[in-house]
């Protein structure tokens, strides 16, 4: 069989004989970066006006929705404490944001099983304003309706930039399940 | 794509504990995360220290990504330069002209300056700066606009410090860490500065908007004096920014004030220097109770000013961050 075909025996992660996905790999990609993304907001510029995504929310939901099933529900509660420690809101934000998308998008898989992509970047784009308005109302700050539409861009940015983050989760995925474990 | 069938628990008993688990535990998040919440909006300083030990740990990285985000922001700065550069020429002779006259102004009230100063006895050391450091970092995708800077209590850095650049007030050291700190910005919205415009003793307290901007409020109502392109400069009221440094242009007039924008724009700004509290004294009796004495608690040695509480109630907002 290899002579005619030699992926004969490969599925897209490689070969499927003695080989076997790395634990590492499965378990760090996804959290790696969503933590990643926690960070990256901290970094590449410094701005009068919030604008730049908030990244790691980005990266939870890509994997929480392209990948159902390999966070659990209470990844909201790591995943927010360590963004509350490089966001700049108040501690405990995060915590409590992050908790209640991951069980608003438990209830949206219940009730919505079967859906496409649309539906996917419907419910993140609602996870996304809820977030910033919520980011917002809890940040101390004296919220008036101008603080409220300075977040409009970034709404904006953040919900065109979810179906690029999905495409960079399937890439991410097929990094994640690489079979490079080499049995026996 | 339909979801994977490990929720759908079946008749399994273990499968069905493991989800319901899996509810209980991301509850319990959710509800520590509201009771964490609701002790930090009262008491802003709450988990300060894991916070800052956090900013510690990703400085090194932050700093030599500022370092490449300055260089790269210089590329690209050269690039229009070359592009703008006949037009350019022409105004930047006219504007040469210019400065050469007010030079010659400034230098003749520079000489009258030091004669009035020396009949008046005073002598003013000029105060060197705590340390210079590089803008890390910021909470871009917060609300709230803080921006993170590569000194610490290592290098001096204190609570309440002002931070400048070379333009004008960027803000005020919030957190220190060991060699990071935390600094409120201008433009957040719980940032009130005292300033006075710069031509003449119109006062006003510059607050930030949290749309990147400034809100003038003019402590004297009446027929609104200013106009579009006037600047604003540190009062020195309430003790902790020296008086005369720069803060904001006024962009657009308002029914009681105007907006401003910040003369020291934090995205075009690489290094800051944190300057000594001008007055500290003046700022610990803002913090001082009324019923209790001023300096009761210190060693006594000095005798702090005890007119500055009425100058210092804008600073009292940004104050309850610290």
């Amino acid at each position: 069989m290899e002579q005619l075909n030699p992926k004969s025996r490969s599925d897209a992660y490689g070969s499927r004989i003695n080989r076997d996905h790395s634990p590492i790999l499965i378990h760090l990609v996804p959290w790696g970066t969503i933590l990643l993304g926690c960070l990256l907001p901290f970094l590449p510029i410094i701005s009068a006006i919030p604008l730049v995504p908030p990244l790691g929310l980005l990266f939870l939901l890509g994997w929480r929705l392209v990948r159902p099933g390999l966070l659990p529900v209470w990844a909201g509660f790591p995943i927010g404490l360590f963004d509350d420690l490089f966001s700049g809101q108040p501690f405990g934000s995060g915590i409590l944001l992050f908790s209640l998308i991951m069980l608003g998008i438990e209830f949206f898989d219940t009730r919505f099983p079967w859906r496409s992509f649309w539906q996917d970047w419907m419910a993140a784009a609602f996870a996304i304003i809820a977030y910033l308005v919520g980011a917002a109302l809890f940040s101390g700050a004296d919220i008036g309706l101008i603080a409220l539409a300075s977040i409009g861009p970034q709404a904006l940015l953040s919900i065109l930039a979810f179906p690029v983050i999905a495409r960079i989760i399937g890439g991410l995925d097929r990094l994640r399940l690489l079979r490079v474990r080499v049995l026996g | 794509m339909a979801p994977p069938s490990n929720r759908r628990s079946g008749h399994s008993r273990r499968a069905q504990y493991g989800v319901f688990t899996g509810y209980v535990v991301a509850g319990l998040g959710a509800l520590i995360g509201a009771l964490l919440l609701g002790i930090s909006l009262f008491q802003p300083g709450f988990m300060a220290v894991p916070r800052t030990i956090a900013t510690d740990a990703v400085e090194p990285v932050a700093d030599a990504n500022a370092a490449v985000r300055n260089e790269g922001r210089g590329f690209i700065e050269s690039i229009q330069g070359y592009l703008r550069a006949g037009s350019q020429n022409d105004a930047l002779r006219k504007e040469v002209e210019l400065a050469r006259i007010r030079l010659a102004e400034a230098e003749a009230l520079k000489t009258e300056n030091a004669r009035l100063q020396g009949l008046l006895g005073l002598t003013r050391e000029d105060a060197e700066p705590v340390t210079v450091a590089r803008l890390v970092g910021s909470s871009s995708s917060s609300t709230r606009r803080f921006a993170y800077m590569g000194a610490g209590r290592n290098d001096g850095v204190r609570e309440g410090m002002p931070v400048r650049s070379a333009r004008g007030i960027v803000g005020r050291v919030l957190e220190v860490g060991r060699n990071s700190s935390r600094i409120l910005l201008l433009t957040d919205s719980e940032s009130v500065v005292p300033v006075r415009r710069s031509s003449d003793e119109v006062v006003a307290f510059a607050e930030g908007r949290g749309d990147g901007r400034l809100d003038i409020r003019l402590i004297n109502l009446g027929v609104n004096p200013l106009k579009e392109g006037d600047v604003f400069v540190t009062s020195g009221a309430g003790g902790f920014y020296e008086p005369g440094i720069a803060v904001a242009i006024v962009s657009e007039l308002t029914d009681d004030g105007a907006i401003a924008r910040v003369i020291s724009d934090p995205a075009a700004t690489d290094y800051v220097s944190v300057e000594q509290i001008y007055q500290p004294q003046a700022t610990q009796g803002a913090e001082t109770p009324i019923e209790e004495e001023l300096g009761a608690e210190d060693d006594g040695s000095d005798t702090p000013e005890g007119d500055s509480e009425g100058d210092t109630d804008g600073q009292d907002a940004a104050d309850d961050e610290g």
